[in-house]
């Protein structure tokens, strides 16, 4: 196979990885899209083989030993990535996604530092600019590798509960980020003019090292409530990781992908940022609780929350003709987008319209509740977006909250002092009743108090999601 | 305990105390229940709706010899001497207008519950009569309005020519005055409302009608959610407001109360001929003497053209609704006294307390008053207005930022530049591609559905794992330490390519939508 041939291959095959982001911008090519991009996976990697089997004629004559390494790691990966990817449940997304991320990290890692040992063509000599440009390369692939693999790692670990969730933030943190990533900049010196790659590995795996520490501070000094952001912006990370090993390799697929996940990475994060009033920057260095610990400052709301029984909300459903069900992060926690894909069928046959709103934070994933949804049944167009439903609220009869707390707060729009002030939230006060299912009193994830359940419109349904819902299925059910 | 609900006696009053709902409920708490035959007639309710929901029916002596009736009206003293001694009666009483009650209750050794009484907290809302007939009387108020109204309420435009919205004016925006103006709001009507507390801002304004207020400061509020008798000073500032919407009002709906006394002037006789001929004004306190000094209660009078609606059973006039109100509040309250053999009279109960008149031969004087402070407008218990707008972070002009775009944009230009006069050829050309892929990619990925943001993540965990081929290549011939890291490389980059595009299928068969895909512009996000 000649070189022409595998840079056309490379071409379509990135020419389908475009087609299949391009497929997501709507549900019915979505599914398309996902085949197209497994029809580029396929291509660019069998191309790859023959390529590296010899079929070029002048690189390497494959060895048993060789083909028996590389199929057998294909196959072990592609047998783990099978089975991760059937047992996942949909609420686990999250953690999955994380972790993914940090494998990229970590082959960009492993890539780099092969490659730094045996480059892939030594047959061509470099001029010296193309060998200090090729070590640059490698040193910050290596760097976005191993940042991104600690950090989605760390990432993972806050999103499953096994760190906590609090942001750790270290005294004069700022300094100790520049720093490290000034002496991965400056470790670059020693490989550049070493001679020999054994000389200059111990200064590479201490860039690797610097970096990996690196990910875990910026990650760990990252509140829970901001892990959606994060784990976008790990997403964007590992993308510019795989196209930093793309110059690495002088791969121009491995850059054109790099760069199409990088952008997406960076989109959402660009989105959350906006859903969430807040830069970019404020979110990676840290924000919520910086300001003087974590007890929000906003003044707590006076009045009482009125408690409501099940049969009372069952009542008003039944009543309702517009019923709006507001979906957060409880909701997963209770595992009860089934029993809620239920009561929705329960009242559509009732006769009243049933709708989803879904702000873009909702969740630990953008578009994680649209998937929860999805998977309990829940057609996809009863669910609609912020910016879709937010005017509909006044001619809504009940709205349902499910598990969803900062999201809903009206001290966004008009407390100044509200750490959140600012955000755009789903403006659920203005219908006619709100009823929050809520497991316990006590403020959101965010720690900040919420005035919409002291309104006077507001009533509380306080239990476990999954069953106050499952009681009010049963309950409307009856008739 | 056998509860009975005769049919009310009063001329015109069509209400009844029990519907089948209520029925149904007071039978679930271990009641069995009587109703006089033709009770619930004047409501819309025959006889077989009551006995299909298990009640007795029966002659008028045996409803009132019952161990608990249910009233609307207050009783006669006949009535009251057709009761058993000992019983329960709930109902409306109002004493302080026939004294005469009273005495004949305590002689019959009654516990009487007053319905008017029950305290307005938040755990009694669900059995308060006055605001369920309040909310009734005050939309009927309008609709009477409409009725002796010669025009339109909303704006009409038509070849015949156009005519502006009535102009209404509600005085007093207690429970009755919210729902008049919520009335005539769709009916299309202007309204302004009056209101000495200024609690009441928030609510009219809520409901869209424009706030009056005087130029004094005083609150009115009375406790309890109603209004306190107002100084000389303010008063004459507020007839002054009322002769000048006079000027442009044309239809007026009355609704102070002050409880247990009679309703205070509003407008007297010189403010209310102040008003243009041809305007209506409907006055909800006429049972109490009115607000209006040309009511005459339960008659319709014209004075110089204008037209004085003193009707006193406006929430009769709607009693099929009513009934059920009244009924299911009723219900609600005998709730609260205990189901079954648990059933009684609780002297230390604070709902059922401050409503009972009388109790074992003995009449009880109102206890200590403890009204919970009234809702408030407090800054944070209340939504903020209707055109709150979140204010977003970056607040620097257009033009500020689009200099600065181009500015940093002309940086990077002149940063590229130097990199082409440095940089190997080849690097260039990488480069090259890679910027190209960054827009199209950033151009691909602005038009993803929000709502499949999550499998987006899935699908560029899956292609990232593209960089199996950079492992791959590393593979050597032998088992040196670089194949071995090009090794597990393939293997982790392998777990992301088939872990992401098959969580990613699994989780795209999960869409599925409800209505036919005709309408492709769903979820596009720009």
């Amino acid at each position: 196979m000649n070189a022409g041939t595998v840079t056309i291959a490379y071409l379509v095959a990135g020419v389908l990885f475009i087609r299949s982001l391009g497929g997501l911008s709507r549900q019915e090519t979505a599914g398309l899209g996902n085949l197209f991009g497994m029809i580029g996976m396929a291509i660019a990697v069998v191309v790859t083989a023959v390529v590296w089997s010899g079929g070029s004629g002048d690189t390497v004559v494959v060895t048993p030993t060789a083909l028996g390494i590389l199929a057998g790691a294909t196959t072990l990966g592609a047998v783990i990535g099978a089975y991760l990817a059937q047992r996942v449940e949909m609420t686990g997304m999250p953690e999955l996604v994380a972790i993914l991320h940090s494998f990229v990290g970590l082959a960009a890692v492993l890539v780099g530092i092969s490659s730094y040992l045996a480059p892939p063509d030594a047959s061509t000599p470099l001029t010296p600019a193309e060998h200090v440009v090729h070590l640059v390369e490698i040193g910050i692939g290596v760097a976005v590798g191993a940042l991104t693999f600690t950090g989605s790692v760390v990432a993972w670990g806050k999103l499953r509960g096994s760190i906590s969730g609090k942001p750790l933030l270290l005294p004069g943190r700022h300094v100790i980020n520049l720093a490290m990533a000034l002496g991965s900049v400056g470790a670059l010196v020693p490989i550049v003019e070493s001679a020999d790659p054994w000389q200059g590995l111990p200064w590479l795996l201490g860039i690797t090292a610097l970096a990996a520490i690196l990910g875990v501070h910026l990650v760990m000094a990252i509140g829970g409530a901001d892990m959606p952001v994060v784990v976008s912006l790990l997403n964007s990370y590992s993308g510019w990781a795989a196209a930093a090993a793309g110059f690495v390799l002088a791969n121009d697929l491995l850059i054109v992908t790099g760069a199409l996940v990088g952008a997406s990475g960076t989109i959402l994060s660009i989105i959350m940022c906006r859903a969430m009033n807040r830069s970019i920057l404020n979110v990676v260095f840290g924000g919520f609780g910086t300001e003087g610990g974590a007890p929000a400052a906003g003044t707590a709301p006076e009045g009482e929350m009125r408690e409501i029984a099940a049969d009372e909300v069952a009542d008003r459903l039944k009543a309702a003709k517009e019923v709006v069900v507001v979906p957060g992060y409880g909701m997963a926690v209770a595992r009860a987008q089934g029993p809620v894909n239920e009561l929705c069928r329960a009242l559509r046959e009732n006769g009243a319209r049933v709708r989803f709103a879904i702000h873009p934070v909702a969740g630990r994933l953008p578009g994680h509740m649209n998937v929860l949804l999805a998977e309990a049944g829940v057609p996809y167009d009863l669910v609609l977006e912020m910016e879709h439903i937010n005017q509909d609220f006044e001619k809504t009869d009940v709205v349902l909250v499910i598990g969803a707390n900062d999201i809903v707060n009206p001290g966004a729009l008009d407390d100044a002092s509200s750490p959140i002030y600012g955000m755009p939230v789903l403006e659920v006060w203005k219908s006619k009743l709100v009823v929050v299912s809520k497991r316990g009193k006590g403020a959101g994830y965010a720690g900040i108090e919420n005035p919409l359940f002291f309104l006077p419109g507001t009533r509380m349904l306080y239990g476990d999601a999954r069953k106050s819902i499952e009681a009010l299925v049963s309950l409307v059910r009856k008739g | 305990m056998r509860i009975g609900a005769p049919e009310e006696s009063l001329p015109g009053e069509r209400r009844v105390a029990v519907t089948p709902q209520s029925i149904k409920k007071l039978r679930e708490l271990g009641h069995e229940v009587v109703v006089e035959h033709g009770a619930g007639h004047h409501s819309g309710i025959e006889d077989e709706e009551y006995a299909a929901v298990g009640a007795q029916l029966v002659s008028r002596d045996e409803a009132f010899a019952a161990e608990v009736v249910l009233k609307v009206r207050p009783p006669t003293l006949a009535e009251v001497e057709r009761m058993k001694e000992g019983a329960i009666l709930v109902s409306l009483l109002q004493p302080e207008r026939n004294p005469e009650l009273l005495d004949a209750l305590v002689r019959k050794k009654l516990s009487a519950v007053a319905l008017e009484r029950v305290p307005r907290i938040t755990r009694a809302q669900k059995m308060d009569v006055l605001s369920s007939m309040a909310n009734a009387a005050g939309y009927r108020a309008v609709i009477a309005a409409a009725e002796h109204y010669q025009g339109f309420f909303g704006p009409q435009v038509t070849a015949a020519g156009t005519t502006p919205p009535a102009k209404v004016l509600i005085i007093g925006a207690g429970v009755a005055g919210l729902a008049a103006i919520a009335a005539a709001k769709a009916l299309g009507a202007e309204v302004r409302a009056f209101d000495t507390r200024a609690a009441a801002r928030e609510q009219v304004e809520s409901l869209g009608a424009t706030f009056l207020q005087v130029e004094i400061e005083e609150s009115g509020d009375g406790g309890g959610g109603y209004a306190k008798e107002m100084s000389k000073e303010f008063i004459e500032a507020e007839m002054k407001l009322f002769r000048k919407q006079a000027e442009e009002v044309t239809i007026v709906v009355t609704t102070a109360l002050v409880p247990g006394k009679k309703a205070p002037i509003l407008l007297p006789r010189d403010v209310a001929e102040a008003f243009k001929p041809g305007t209506v004004i409907v006055d909800m306190a006429a049972e109490q003497g009115g607000n209006c000094e040309l009511t005459l209660p339960g008659e319709v009078v014209s004075h110089q053209g204008i037209t004085v609606v003193g009707w006193t059973d406006l929430p009769s006039r709607m009693a099929r609704v009513t009934s059920k109100f009244f009924a299911a509040n009723v219900a609600a309250l005998l709730a609260e006294m205990g189901s079954g053999a648990a059933f009684r009279i609780d002297l230390e109960s604070e709902v059922i307390r401050p409503a009972l008149l009388a109790h074992a031969g003995e009449a009880l004087p109102p206890p200590p008053r403890k009204d919970p402070a009234p809702a408030e407008a407090k800054r944070s218990t209340k939504p903020p207005p209707p055109d709150a707008k979140p204010k977003q972070e970056h607040i620097t002009s257009p033009t500020r930022r689009a200099w600065g775009t181009t500015l940093a944009g002309m940086a990077m230009i002149g940063l590229l530049f130097v990199l082409g006069r440095f940089a190997p050829a080849a690097f260039l050309q990488h480069f090259t591609v890679f910027i190209l892929a960054c827009f199209v990619g950033w151009q691909v990925i602005w038009s993803v559905s929000p709502a499949l943001h999550t499998p987006l993540m899935s699908v560029t965990n899956a292609i990232s794992g593209i960089i199996v081929v950079g492992g791959m290549l590393q593979i050597g011939e032998g088992l040196d330490l670089a194949s071995i890291l090009g090794a597990l490389a393939v293997l982790f980059a392998a777990i992301n390519v088939a872990g992401g595009f098959l969580v990613t299928q699994r989780m795209l068969r999960m869409f599925r939508r409800d209505g036919p895909p005709s309408d492709a512009g769903h979820g596009g996000h720009r």
